[in-house]
């Protein structure tokens, strides 16, 4: 196991080199100057070449991307073009609130999805089952930012609807905007976890329906086992495989999902901050933000393995 | 008999599959599921390979072919070496080999006609006029006992006996000289089984084919085969004419992989040998004979040194068999080691 | 038979079993009228071919056979009392208790995330009330009667780290766990190899006269019924043909379908001139059987009779049953008909 763990750690090197580089040549990939770009189409010629100069884009590529690699593994991603703070410290504040959202968003999406999943896959061709399914379908297709607003609308606001929409008469349980509070975390994770929940349910549920027909379940019948053991403890153990590594690129999802959430929600995160950036045209903060997004990423899909590794006992890299 | 044409020769044919690992996912060991093989074909016989999962002989077959490549060795099909062939020679050599697999189903497109299947094959090698096409497909039905009407049906609508037929029409559409039949009658019910395998020793007859039956069935070996290969752990230990085989066994494994075949014969009870322990494994094969972790004959010489195919007295020409102590065994001088 | 409760000749009795599976405008009859009794402490081998209903019958014992199929009728006597008259929970505490069961791929019927120790321990725990490690220790000690080498470091193991033949023995072990009065035992060495085979038919034969258990043995090979089985069920179209002891069916079968298997199956013992006698035509699937006898269209004696009614599964004094027109007073083809000459060569 601890091989394995090495070994996947190694993997990750050649994937992190192939971030680093895409997200440096994002300042080269928008079309012209960029030095240009920051300072405002109308500014002075000096302040052009200031710019320019400060960032390094004078050097060959090759030792810009030298430098920009060697200064982020110190820590350093250079500082934002608008509040000129260390990109670093910009991203620290905002880092925890995106990734409890994402983490909350992760753990509703599980929970909700593995129940329904499972009640589905048991109950097959039932009323329930379809039930089940058409809800996931909806969850699944609907845009995650008309779902937010429509939650605030529903939940935090209570107007503008529909006489057919249930009245909600006590909207002070749920705040539209902000993040901390129970109140104010409620919607933006429910928004955030939806589609994923509807993917995880969809997910274990043909996975349960495969682990079902397999002739183990049927040994585990015969030694007498009761069938709530025989589906949650025989059967689950096996359908989580797949479903863990969908968990895992979900919460990648998740990470994206939250530029639209935290905007609608206002939320103060790494997704906004992003936003904000590029509105600003702040290209360090937002190659520094991309890159942070994508290593939590790697960092994540390194943990889904490990546990798919732990749950599949067949799978021998060593 | 008159002088018999080699048809396929294989000089000691290796086929290694390695086995990737460590932290940088390189080569760490070989599975050597066939280490030195050599055996030759002769046109018109049925020479069968028989052995336990493991012992390489599915291998064999498809490393013959080239659908694996083989490691090392050479096959040599009416005197050409078929390894020095690039994948376009390989390719119009195929025409005059053929393999029919255990489950056709597998190999057969579910969602072409048994005609699309046939004319397919007759494509692919242009064997046939494109013209005459369609007569050869009913042609060959009629040679599987197929009906004319089922031509236009879909692989799912056969039981698996017919789909086997179908697996055999298409061998036999482009006129092959050599059959390779891995397993290919294994899957089907006792009563259908006997149907296919008359059909193919029929069809040996008609058309002077040359089988190289591939299976772990020893009494359809025993019907079909005029010579019979044993392997064990990809390594021949036993090659003879099927009577020599079945009634002069020389090999320890073959004796013991005979006697341990039921019988519903309950007067003729023999003695049975049961083998001790699983097959070891063919990644780190056992050395000297790699059959001496479950003989009950094996001593320190056989756990050192590896025995060669030979020829024994008594034994026909032609009847080899790797075992230091097949003579001693037979009289009765060398006594099992272990109870 | 006398019905008093609890006093029981058989350890098991089945009496016109009918199981169906139901398609949308389909009933299948995948088994149809099984009866068959195997007496206490003997092994009955059940043979047939696929689609015979033979796997159907074993899973209907346990009352296993899963949607859409159902047991339609017909009684299942395990120890007299009919084991379709119990509630689910009390089923439970007959399977893997007092009858167990062996599946066919020991490759695929252990659970592959939980250890072997894991997994014989289960039945301990549910059936013996058990904690973990009296019920580990058990398994050590039942993985040694199967002849598993080293158990204590095997109970730790999962099934991917053992061969076929010790997944098997560790399938056995499991079902042998709580001294089962029944054992049913479903192709247990179809996929394993000879040797292999040889040794699990062995340690079969050893346990089950030391255990005192009767075994259904369910197999498609009749070399294993002649080496292990007292009696022998042939099966076909799922229904029983001929139910007799096996030295009997050995000797002298009675059923054409049963005297056709025997004669296609190549011998490896002695040659064979020219071709193979074969059972003309195929299986017929559960969905569309023939209206008379379910062997009629393959059978060399088939007449008029054979091809409208079926036959009833008669039987005769000594207990031996045939269901075969050829054996009755209504017959209606040739008076003296030599069940051996069967002439069919076709390919």
């Amino acid at each position: 196991m601890f091989k394995f763990i090495i070994r996947r750690i190694i993997q990750t090197i050649p994937v992190l080199i192939g971030v680093s580089i895409l997200v440096f040549s994002l300042m080269h990939l928008v079309p012209g100057d960029p030095a240009q770009i920051m300072a405002g189409e109308s500014a002075p010629k000096e302040q052009v070449e200031n710019i320019r100069e400060r960032l390094g884009l004078n050097d060959p590529l090759p030792v810009q991307y030298f430098n920009y690699v060697s200064d982020a593994v110190q820590g350093d991603l250079g500082n934002s073009m608008r509040s000129g703070r260390d990109v670093t410290a910009e991203i620290g504040a905002r880092f925890w609130v995106t990734v409890e959202l994402a983490f909350y968003s992760t753990v509703v999406a599980v929970f909700i999805g593995l129940i329904a999943g499972v009640v589905s896959a048991t109950k097959r061709y039932t009323f329930t089952d379809t039930a089940i399914m058409i809800i996931a379908l909806f969850g699944l297709s609907m845009p995650n930012f008309w779902l937010g607003l429509m939650l605030i609308q529903w939940f935090a606001i209570g107007i503008d609807l529909p006489a057919w929409v249930p009245f909600i008469s006590d909207t002070s349980w749920f705040s539209p905007s902000g993040w901390g509070s129970f109140k104010q975390i409620v919607l933006p994770v429910l928004t955030l976890g939806t589609g994923s929940a509807a993917i995880i349910a969809r997910m274990t549920r043909s996975s349960m329906l495969d682990v079902i027909g397999q002739d183990y379940i049927r040994t585990a019948r015969a030694k007498g086992v009761k069938e709530r053991v025989v589906i949650y403890r025989h059967a689950l153990k096996n359908a989580l495989i797949p479903v863990v590594t969908v968990v895992g690129l979900q919460f990648g999802g998740l990470l994206g999902g939250a530029v639209l959430t935290e905007t609608v929600f206002a939320v103060n995160g790494m997704g906004k901050l992003i936003i904000d950036s590029i509105q600003a045209r702040d290209f360090p903060v937002v190659q520094g933000t991309i890159l942070v997004v994508a290593l939590l990423f790697v960092f994540v899909n390194l943990l889904v393995d490990i546990a798919y590794r732990y749950l599949n006992k067949r799978i021998d890299l060593d | 008999m008159q002088t018999k044409k080699e048809l396929l020769k294989v000089t000691d044919l290796k086929q290694y599959f390695p086995i990737k690992g460590g932290i940088l996912g390189r080569t760490v060991n070989h599975v050597k599921a066939v280490d030195g093989v050599s055996f030759t074909v002769y046109e018109g016989e049925t020479l069968s390979i028989v052995g336990e999962s493991g012992c390489g002989k599915s291998t064999t077959g498809r490393s013959i072919l080239r659908l694996d490549e083989p490691t090392d060795g050479q096959v040599e099909f009416n005197g050409t070496n078929l390894l020095a062939y690039n994948k376009k020679e390989m390719n119009s050599v195929r025409k005059n080999m053929q393999i029919i697999f255990q489950d056709p189903y597998a190999s057969i497109n579910p969602r072409q006609t048994v005609r699309q299947v046939l004319t397919e094959a007759m494509e692919i090698q242009n064997s046939v006029p494109k013209s005459e096409r369609n007569d050869r497909v009913l042609e060959l039905m009629e040679t599987v006992g197929l009906g004319p009407h089922q031509a236009d049906r879909l692989p799912h609508e056969f039981s698996g006996g017919q789909r086997q037929r179908i697996g055999i029409a298409r061998a036999l559409s482009v006129d092959p000289q050599l059959i390779i039949a891995d397993e290919a009658v294994s899957a089907l019910d006792v009563s259908i089984q006997a149907q296919v395998i008359n059909l193919l020793m029929k069809l040996q007859r008609e058309f002077k084919l040359t089988y190289l039956f591939i299976s772990h069935d020893l009494g359809v070996v025993r019907h079909i085969s005029d010579r019979i290969i044993v392997m064990y752990l990809g390594k021949i230990v036993e090659i003879a004419d099927k009577k020599s085989l079945f009634e002069n066994q020389m090999h320890p494994y073959t004796r013991a992989l005979l006697s341990a075949i039921p019988s519903t014969n309950k007067e003729n009870k023999k003695e049975r040998i049961i083998l001790k322990g699983d097959v070891p494994s063919p990644i780190d094969p056992p050395k000297g004979c790699r059959f001496h972790t479950r003989c009950p004959f094996a001593t320190d010489l056989c756990r050192t040194e590896e025995p060669v195919l030979r020829t024994a007295d008594g034994m026909l020409e032609g009847h080899q068999a790797a075992c230091h102590y097949m003579e001693e065994i037979k009289t009765g001088e060398h006594q099992p080691t272990t109870v | 038979m006398t019905s008093k409760p609890n006093s029981y000749d058989n350890i098991l009795e089945i009496k016109d079993l009918q199981t169906s599976f139901f398609t949308k405008d389909l009933e299948v009859k995948a088994v149809d009228g099984v009866s068959f009794a195997i007496p206490k402490g003997k092994v009955l081998g059940v043979v047939g071919e696929s689609g015979s209903g033979k796997s159907i019958t074993s899973l209907s014992i346990l009352r296993l056979v899963e949607e859409p199929g159902k047991i339609k009728g017909g009684e299942i006597l395990f120890k007299g009392e009919n084991l379709l008259e119990k509630t689910e929970a009390g089923m439970r505490k007959i399977r893997g208790n007092e009858i167990s069961m062996i599946f066919q791929e020991p490759m695929t019927s252990l659970n592959p995330t939980f250890t072997v120790g894991q997994q014989i321990s289960e039945s301990y725990i549910i059936h013996e009330g058990l904690n973990k490690k009296q019920a580990k220790q058990r398994s050590i000690e039942m993985l040694k009667l199967v002849g598993i080498p080293s158990p204590e470091k095997r109970i730790n193991q999962y099934p991917y780290e053992l061969s076929g033949g010790m997944r098997q023995r560790v399938m056995i072990a499991m079902a042998l766990a709580c001294n089962p009065e029944l054992l049913i035992a479903d192709e247990p060495t179809t996929a394993l190899d000879v040797t292999i085979q040889a040794q699990i038919l062995d340690l079969f034969k050893n346990l089950q006269q030391e255990l005192g258990m009767g075994v259904l043995l369910i197999t498609h090979d009749l070399g294993v019924v002649a080496e292990t089985c007292d009696y022998v069920a042939v099966m076909y179209g799922g229904q029983v043909v001929e139910y007799t002891d096996a030295d009997t069916l050995f000797k002298s079968p009675k059923h054409p379908y049963t005297v056709g298997l025997m004669q296609s199956i190549p011998p490896h013992d002695h040659d064979i001139e020219g071709d193979l006698s074969v059972i003309k035509g195929s299986v017929p699937s559960p969905a569309e059987m023939p209206i008379g006898c379910r062997f009629a269209p393959r059978c060399p004696f088939a007449t008029d009779l054979c091809r409208t009614k079926l036959p009833a599964l008669e039987t005769d004094e000594e207990g031996k049953q045939i269901r075969c027109w050829i054996y009755s007073d209504e017959w209606d083809g040739a008076p003296e008909v030599n069940i051996h000459a069967n002439k069919e060569r076709t390919t």
